[in-house]
């Protein structure tokens, strides 16, 4: 049952990824992105984080993503033109990134851990071990994070204002 | 398999019961606003209009469902569904009653029992936007567009302190699970107050309440925030290019929202299915005697009836008897576990449903930037200064 949900749930991120870049109008990549988040956090929920899956879909799904859609409606942006494709460049492109694509996936096999280590439900740390983790172990990481974070929020204002 | 039948049994249960729930809601929505105007309200289709649901039901499904030409059809159809879907969803972390047994059986009203209820709550009211954002923006009209844009704005903006309102009162119960969070408001204090969120722990969070709720209203696109449908300004707002069925799921996903969102209240701040006050003073009795004080009181009229009615020949004493036969089931020992938690729990989340639709019959509607400018610079900075001021009582008394 969970390799089965785990297989359907990966398939669906996969096709909305692709179909994030596939698509020509800026809505519908923004819905994929949200599929793929959607699909994200049901994988961290068989794995057993229950607390990152939600918090996976608050932020990202939530706030975030609803960000992004609020943007493009306010612009109401188009559908963008799609180059005419050439022969040439389809021929040398693909080739292309089929190479890539089997070397990222020789090192993926090859650098990481074996997989025994990931098993379904195996993750059982909730909100209680996660939160003390980044307050005391990781605490430097999420606090430089959150630094910036702040100096891309001010960064945005500051070129905002020359614009107006 | 028992599992997965007896899921889908609750699931199908829980289902039907809510949609009847959001049907009768709108009835009361209707009646109360109508009285509070001075009108008498729905009032032909069955006795007293009871049968007004079913009617809007059956016309909405037998009107004519049109996609206009000039929408986007994919996301125009989806939005509706979307709404829909995710209103209905949250329902199902609300524990009703505490655990009782039958037939040997440890059972529970409520459908799951996740350890992450609250944030799956959040998670879910943060997806419910795109229903409304999608439909208004795909209706491909000036008004829906207005209407969706206003709606994100504004639910992006109110779950800041929505969020921070819930974090508070959780500081002190010390956990994400609704149950427990119930279970933690048990017992009284003097024996008399309750120790419900809103009264007891190191700081009562009757503020926290208040933000809650009025978030909530922001939330669920209730007056005075309903300004993604403000019919003054945006015709009918992010819904104006549906109709039929289309129409009736926006409507369904809201009363699903507004229920919903009552149930949280009531169980992260009035302590969910314990009584307001000490059963050892008799507040087991309640149920019985409001029901039979209903009864007693519909059976009067029908004998003394002040404008006579056809129905109300039949419905008075129909209904009389109806609630005086409901009574004596409260009194039963083997059914009091169950009847009596329950009775609370309905009644703390219907009356914060009455209040949505009491304050939907007396307040004026926000203007957009005074709307805007609540959020962020006071009911926000109000909710964080609670939040820190909780925070710090509860690290100093050692909770």
């Amino acid at each position: 049952m969970d390799a089965l949900l785990f297989l359907v749930f990966a398939a669906i991120a996969v096709g909305c990824a692709i179909n994030l870049v596939l698509q020509t109008h800026p809505i519908s990549s923004a819905l994929s992105l949200v599929g793929v988040m959607g699909s994200l956090a049901v994988l961290y929920l068989l794995l057993g984080g229950e607390f990152l899956a939600a918090v996976q879909l608050i932020v990202y799904a939530g706030a975030i993503m609803v960000l992004f859609t609020f943007v493009i409606m306010l612009l109401n942006a188009g559908a963008e033109k799609k180059p005419s494709r050439k022969v040439l460049s389809t021929a040398v492109a693909l080739p292309l990134l089929f190479t890539l694509a089997g070397i990222g996936a020789y090192f993926a096999a090859t650098q990481t851990p074996s997989a025994d280590v990931v098993k379904f439900g195996a993750f059982t740390a909730g909100p209680l071990e996660i939160g003390r983790a980044l307050f005391t172990r990781y605490l430097l990481p999420f606090e430089v994070t959150s630094v910036l974070i702040l100096i891309a929020i001010l960064g945005a204002i500051v070129l905002a204002r020359k614009e107006i | 398999m028992d599992f997965y039948l007896i899921t889908l049994v609750k699931m199908a249960l829980t289902a039907i019961v809510l949609l009847t729930c959001c049907a009768y809601a709108v009835w009361v929505e209707r009646k109360v606003l109508a009285h509070i105007q001075l009108r008498p309200g729905p009032y032909f289709v069955g006795p007293h209009g009871l049968l007004q649901p079913l009617a809007d039901l059956i016309k909405l499904l037998t009107k004519e469902g049109i996609v206009p030409s000039h929408v986007n059809p994919f996301f125009y159809l989806i939005a509706p569904f979307l709404a829909v879907t995710l209103g209905l969803t949250s329902i199902v972390v609300i524990p009703f009653t505490p655990p009782f047994e039958v037939l040997g059986h440890q059972v529970a009203l409520g459908l799951t029992d996740l350890n992450i209820g609250v944030l799956f709550i959040l998670a879910i009211s943060g997806l419910g936007v795109y229903g409304i954002a999608i439909g208004g923006w795909a209706s491909n009209n000036k008004y829906s567009l207005m209407g969706s844009l206003r709606s994100s704005a504004q639910m992006v903006s109110y779950e800041l302190p929505l969020a921070l309102a819930i974090a508070a009162p959780l500081l002190s119960i010390n956990s994400l699970n609704f149950r427990q969070i119930v279970n933690a408001q048990e017992g009284f204090a003097f024996g008399i107050i309750p120790h419900w969120s809103i009264f007891a722990g190191p700081v009562p969070q009757i503020l926290s309440f208040l933000i809650f709720i009025t978030a909530a209203f922001a939330e669920t696109n209730r007056v005075p925030f309903d300004l993604p449908e403000a019919e003054s300004e945006l015709v009918a707002g992010f819904h104006t290019e549906y109709s039929s069925m289309m129409f009736a799921s926006f409507f369904m996903a809201e009363y699903a929202n507004i229920i919903t969102i009552c149930c949280v209240a009531t169980a992260l701040f009035l302590g969910g299915w314990h009584p307001l006050w000490p059963s050892a003073y008799g507040s087991d009795l309640v149920p019985v005697v409001l029901l039979a004080g209903a009864g007693l009181m519909l059976l009067f009229h029908a004998v003394h009836a002040a404008r006579r009615r056809t129905w109300d020949r039949f419905s008075f004493p129909v209904f009389g008897l109806l609630f005086l036969g409901l009574a004596p089931l409260f009194l039963i020992p083997v059914l009091k576990p169950v009847l009596i938690p329950f009775f609370w729990f309905v009644a703390k989340a219907g009356f914060l449903v009455f209040v949505f639709i009491w304050i939907r019959g007396t307040l004026p509607r926000f203007r957009y930037d005074q709307l805007m400018r609540f959020a962020w610079t006071f009911l926000f900075p109000l909710a964080v200064a609670n939040l820190l001021v909780t925070g710090l009582v509860v690290a100093l008394t050692g909770n």
